[in-house]
Formats: structure tokens, sequence, C-alpha cells
């Protein structure tokens, strides 16, 4: 009993010791904060590096990250209130003018879904043709002729189809628009492509506006003959089903890992320079027979001249940019995130040298 | 002594004082920054009001469609929760013996305190598919009127966030409408019953009158909640920006698209009309807060 609580009492002692001996390091200042912000959608890969980078770094370099969306990622980094921003889409040109010396590095791929609520056995085959013009309210019934050309096999309910999208401005928005302007002529010029867009006049009182990826998908699992878009990770996670899209070489294929990293590998040899305007740099509809439509890289934005924050910061921040594109990409597939190919990774690491202090 | 005392007077009136002031201040500064930053939405003037489309992909920036859905599901919600709410006041104050009305008041008051994003889940899972499959065939009856002429297929609807929009602000006017009922005077009420009246002639008669600034005041203050709630109503509305009669489409207000497009917003003319239509939401709350003092000021100025 006595011998207990002695041995107690040493515990807490050494446990407070540590403790007092952790607040004396932290008072060094040894410890380097790392500040970002912007999108949304790399927000849990983001945060698992952040974790296992303080535990690779002892404690030494904590990375804080707000997703508070790809525009305020943008405002933020422009304004230098943080050490880099985020953004699901390449900076359009006047931003890129108004953040001078701004890199642009593809920190990870993003894929976007067309998840569906049907009583129907099998998968839904669909092309982008078709899938325009569900989204322009030209195809108002899902037992059209132009879907069941796609699905022979499937028998389709004599019902409007219900078609959802985000209300609020986002990256997963602007990846879906981008896909319909690419492979719909009518959509280009009557929509276009955006982190928002508005519903044709055709599509009516069929069209439901939901917020967040979290907001459709409720949507959809709530509505029988509806459609939408939404992440990848969402559906897996939230085991909606989604189609098979056909892709440019003519193949359905199917979203995952393997098809999404298809997409960007496809378009690697033609990537822009990291200092050079990103703007118009798409991996939807890409070439490839086993190429996923509707990806896209999500962007990392960091100044090249890093002169404007503390040199021991600065080098932290390079590090860490090396990491993530690297080792850390291993991170990326547990989480749904399809890892960047070689050859995408290169291109980041020559981006990165780029950065002076 | 006195001088002790003196000071201390001084000391709080100056803490009064300059508590009441930071009000005015923030107010001011709160408007002049909406104001400054909604500059280049003004420049076309009014048709940034009375525009009926809003597409920023196209650069189009029309307020009208967001105007139009927030004073529509805002009045029709304050004009179910005045009648819901002060039957139950009327109840409470008049009819219930005191073990039941202990029990209603404390769950009224706990249904002003859930939060609204609850409240916006619970519009989705249940409310939803109950207008959808059970409220919209009823009133498919009514389909002559142009209220009731649409159809919602998925239950997000304009219909669905005026019952949402009900359901948080009726706890606020019965509580205030109750308050304002248990002030009215025991002698004035039993002088008429002595008089052979019914309960109906006593509430109606002295009752609704005499706490008529009271109930009036409550209504006020839920009308404000219902314009500017934002989290339940988008989740539950179907966010889309057109101008429909029938309140079984799908609508959009003012809070609801500041809270969905702001984050998202690139472009100094997309964000000034956000910041605008925010302006125009703080005017109308504060018009419908000056009217509402003009009335009950009147009835004042009649006795």
């Amino acid at each position: 009993m006595k011998k207990g609580m002695k041995m107690t009492s040493i515990a807490i002692l050494i446990s407070l010791a540590l403790l007092f001996a952790g607040c004396a390091g932290g008072g060094e200042g040894e410890r380097i904060t790392i500040t970002g912000a912007g999108a949304t959608f790399p927000y849990p890969l983001i945060a698992k590096w952040a974790d296992e980078y303080d535990k690779i770094t002892g404690g030494k370099v904590s990375i804080n990250y707000q997703s508070i969306g790809s525009g305020g990622g943008i405002r933020q980094i422009t304004a230098k209130t943080v050490d880099f921003g985020a953004s699901d889409a390449p900076m359009k040109p006047e931003e890129f003018e108004k953040a001078k010396g701004i890199l642009h590095i593809p920190e990870t791929i993003g894929a976007v879904v067309i998840a569906y609520n049907l009583p129907i056995e099998g998968r839904l085959k669909l092309s982008g043709e078709v899938l325009a013009d569900i989204y322009l309210g030209k195809i108002t019934r899902w037992n059209d002729r132009r879907i069941a050309e796609l699905n022979p096999d499937i028998e389709l309910p004599d019902k409007e189809i219900i078609v959802v999208k985000r209300a609020d401005g986002s990256g997963t928005t602007f990846i879906f628009t981008d896909y319909l302007s690419s492979v719909s002529k009518e959509w280009e010029e009557k929509v276009g492509r955006g982190k928002v867009f508005s519903f044709p006049e055709a599509i009516g009182n069929r069209g439901v506006q939901a917020k967040g990826n979290e907001g459709v998908t409720a949507v959809i699992k709530q509505n029988p003959y509806s459609i939408g878009y939404i992440e990848l990770a969402y559906a897996i996670q939230n085991d909606v089903s989604f189609a098979l899209l056909k892709n440019k070489a003519g193949n359905f294929v199917d979203a995952n890992v393997g098809t999404v990293a298809a997409a960007a590998a496809s378009a690697a040899g033609k990537l822009p320079r990291g200092d050079e305007s990103w703007y118009g740099v798409s991996i939807v509809n890409a070439d490839g027979e086993n190429a996923y439509p509707i990806a896209s890289f999500s962007y990392i934005l960091v100044y090249k001249d890093l002169d404007y924050m503390p040199e021991q910061k600065a080098k932290a921040l390079v590090e860490f940019l090396k990491w993530m594109v690297t080792d850390g990409q291993k991170y990326a597939e547990a989480l749904h995130y399809v890892p960047l190919p070689e050859e995408v990774m290169e291109r980041n690491l020559e981006t990165i040298s780029m950065i002076k202090w | 002594m006195s001088m002790k005392r003196a000071r201390g007077d001084r000391v709080f009136w100056l803490l009064a004082f300059f508590s009441s002031l930071s009000v005015i201040v923030m107010f001011t500064l709160l408007f002049y920054e909406l104001l400054s930053n909604s500059v280049p939405i003004w420049k076309d003037g009014m048709s940034f009001i009375t525009g009926m489309v809003w597409d920023p992909l196209k650069g189009l920036f029309g307020a009208f469609p967001f105007i139009y859905g927030t004073l529509l599901t805002a009045t029709f919600a304050i004009l179910l929760s005045t009648f819901l709410g002060v039957g139950i006041a009327i109840f409470l104050s008049e009819i219930a013996p005191s073990s039941l009305r202990v029990i209603i008041s404390s769950i009224i008051e706990l249904i002003a305190a859930i939060p609204s994003v609850i409240i916006g889940l619970w519009g989705i899972f249940v409310l939803a598919p109950f207008v959808r499959d059970n409220l919209q065939p009823l009133l498919q009856h009514l389909s002559f009127i142009p209220l009731f002429s649409g159809k919602t297929l998925s239950g997000l609807s304009m219909l669905t966030a005026i019952l949402v929009l009900t359901f948080m602000v009726t706890p606020i006017v019965a509580a205030i409408a109750r308050e304002a009922l248990l002030m009215v005077p025991e002698d004035l009420k039993e002088a008429l019953y002595s008089l052979g009246a019914t309960r109906y002639e006593v509430v109606r008669h002295v009752c609704i009158p005499y706490a008529r600034q009271g109930i009036f005041g409550g209504v006020i203050l839920g009308y404000g909640r219902a314009l500017g709630e934002t989290m339940a109503v988008t989740m539950v509305i179907g966010n889309t920006p057109s101008i429909s009669a029938s309140i079984l489409n799908p609508g959009y207000t003012m809070a609801a698209v500041i809270a969905n497009e702001f984050t998202e917003a690139t472009g100094d003319v997309y964000l000034s009309a956000l910041i605008g239509i925010a302006l125009l939401l703080l005017l109308i709350s504060l018009a419908v807060n000056l009217v509402g003092r003009m009335i009950v000021w009147k009835w004042q100025q009649e006795g």
C-alpha cells in the first residue's frame, strides 16, 4: 500500500517534470508553425500530412491548415497572410497577376462521380453528352431513348429525373462543369465552367441545389430517381451508387485510384512550368484507354520568393513541400485520394527547387 | 462618504454610457463596412435590386429572387407562428392547469434552444419526404390557387422552409405572448366574468387588447429571426434563385445565398454583390423593426 503510494507520487512528479520540460522546449522558439488555408477538398489529406509530419520532425514543425474554401485560400495567399494556399482550380489570369511570383504545385488528384438513386439492377452507364443533356434539361426522364441506348441490359423507370447540384461555390462544381464543357459545345456556350453555375431554365422544378458534398449526398439518398455529382471519397464512404462513364477512348470506366491516376498520367507531358500560369490546365476527358474522365489536380499555392518570412520558416516550408509531394503521397490512397504519378512528382520537385529565401 | 458615492456614481454612469455607445459605434461601423464593400454593385443602381437573374458565371447579379424568397418564406412563417404562438400563449395563461403549464412551457423553451442545423437535418430527413409524399397530395386539391400550383419532386421547397421556420419561430412568439398575457390584471378579467362573459369573450375583449403590444413585440422579434435564419432554411429550400408563385417550388433566401457562395466568391463584383445582399437584408430587418415600433407607438398614443 505504502509502496504503491510512493510509486504513484513518483509517477506524478515525473509526468509533471516532463510537462514542464515540454513547455520549456516550446518556449525556446524551436517549434515552427506553418500556416495554410484554402480548399476544403484536400483537407482530410493535409490534416493527415500535418499529423505525420509532426511525428517525423519530432514536433518541431507543425502545419496549421484551415479549410476555408479555394476562393478564401487564393485571397489569403495573395495578401500573404498565410504561408501557403490551396485551391481546387488553378488561379485565373487576373488572380495570377495579383499574386506575383506564385507557384502552382499539384499535391493530389480528385475525382468527381455521378451518383444516382435508382431501383435498378447493375451499374448505370452514362456518356458525357448524355450527362450534359440531363443537366441542360434536354433529357428529362430516366427511360429516355438516349439513356436506354447506353444501358441495354437495364430496365429504366418511367420517371422524371431529379437533378441535384451544389448550391455553394465549390471546386467539385468546377471540375464537373469543366468536364461538361469539354464534352458538350452547347454546355460550354450556355452555361460554361465555374465554381458555381445556374441551372438552365429547362430544368425547372426538377432541379435541387444542396450545400456541400454531404448535402448533395443526403438529397440523393432521400430521393429515388435523383442524380448528382459528388467527390469520389464521399461516394465510397457513404455507399452511394455511381455511374460508369464513357471516356474519350470509348470505354466505360469506373472511378478508382487506378483510372484516375491514368487520367493524370496522360496529361503529365503537357503541364506548364511551376511558375507559369496554370489557367486552363485540365485533366478532364483525358486520353488513355483506362482514364476516368472527371478528374482534376488540387493545388498548393506558394511564392517563389520567401524572403517575406523568417529564414527558418522558409526552409521548413520547402522541406515540408518536398516531403508532401514524395513520401507524403503514400498516405493518399487510404483516404481515397489519388497519389500523383511519377511525372507530376518530378515536375513538382523542379518547381520546389525554384523557391528562394 | 458622499464624495465617494458621487465618484462611484460617476464611474457607473460612464460605464453605462460607453456600453450603450458601443452599440451605436458597432452598428455604424457594420453599416459602413457593408456599404463601402458593396460599392461596385451599386454602380448599376436599382437594377441590382430588381434584377431577376443570378448567374455569377455570366456576371449577372440580380438580387430580386432572394428578396422574394426571403420575404415570402418569412411572412408565411410568421403568419402561421402568430396564429399558433398566440393560441399556445392563451392556453398556457388562461386555460391550462398549472402542472400542465410548467411542462408545456419548458418544452417550448427547449424547442427554442435547438440549434438550427439540427432542425435543418430534421427538415431534410423527415419533413421534406413528408411534404413530398403526404402534404403535397392533399395540397394538390387546391392547385387552382397559384400558391399551391407547383409540384415538388424532392420535397425541398419553399413550403418546407416555411414549415421549418414556423417551427423555429413559434416558441419565440408563444413565450413572449404568454408573458404579455400573464400581465393582464386579474380584476379586469374578473369584472368581465362577473358580467356573465364567456372565457372566449374575456380573452377576446380584455386579454388580447390589453396584451397586444407585448404580443406584437414577440411577432416582430420572430419575424426578424425568420428573415435572417440561414442554416435550417438553406438545407430545405432547394436553393434555386427563381421567382415562382407556388410555394411547392424551390426558392432561395438572402441569408442562404450569402452563406453558400461567400467562401468561393472570386472577383470583386461577385463579392460586392453578396455584400450588397447582406446590406439589403440588414435594411429589410431594420424596416420591419421600424414599422413595428411605429405601430406600437401609435397604439400608445391611442392609449
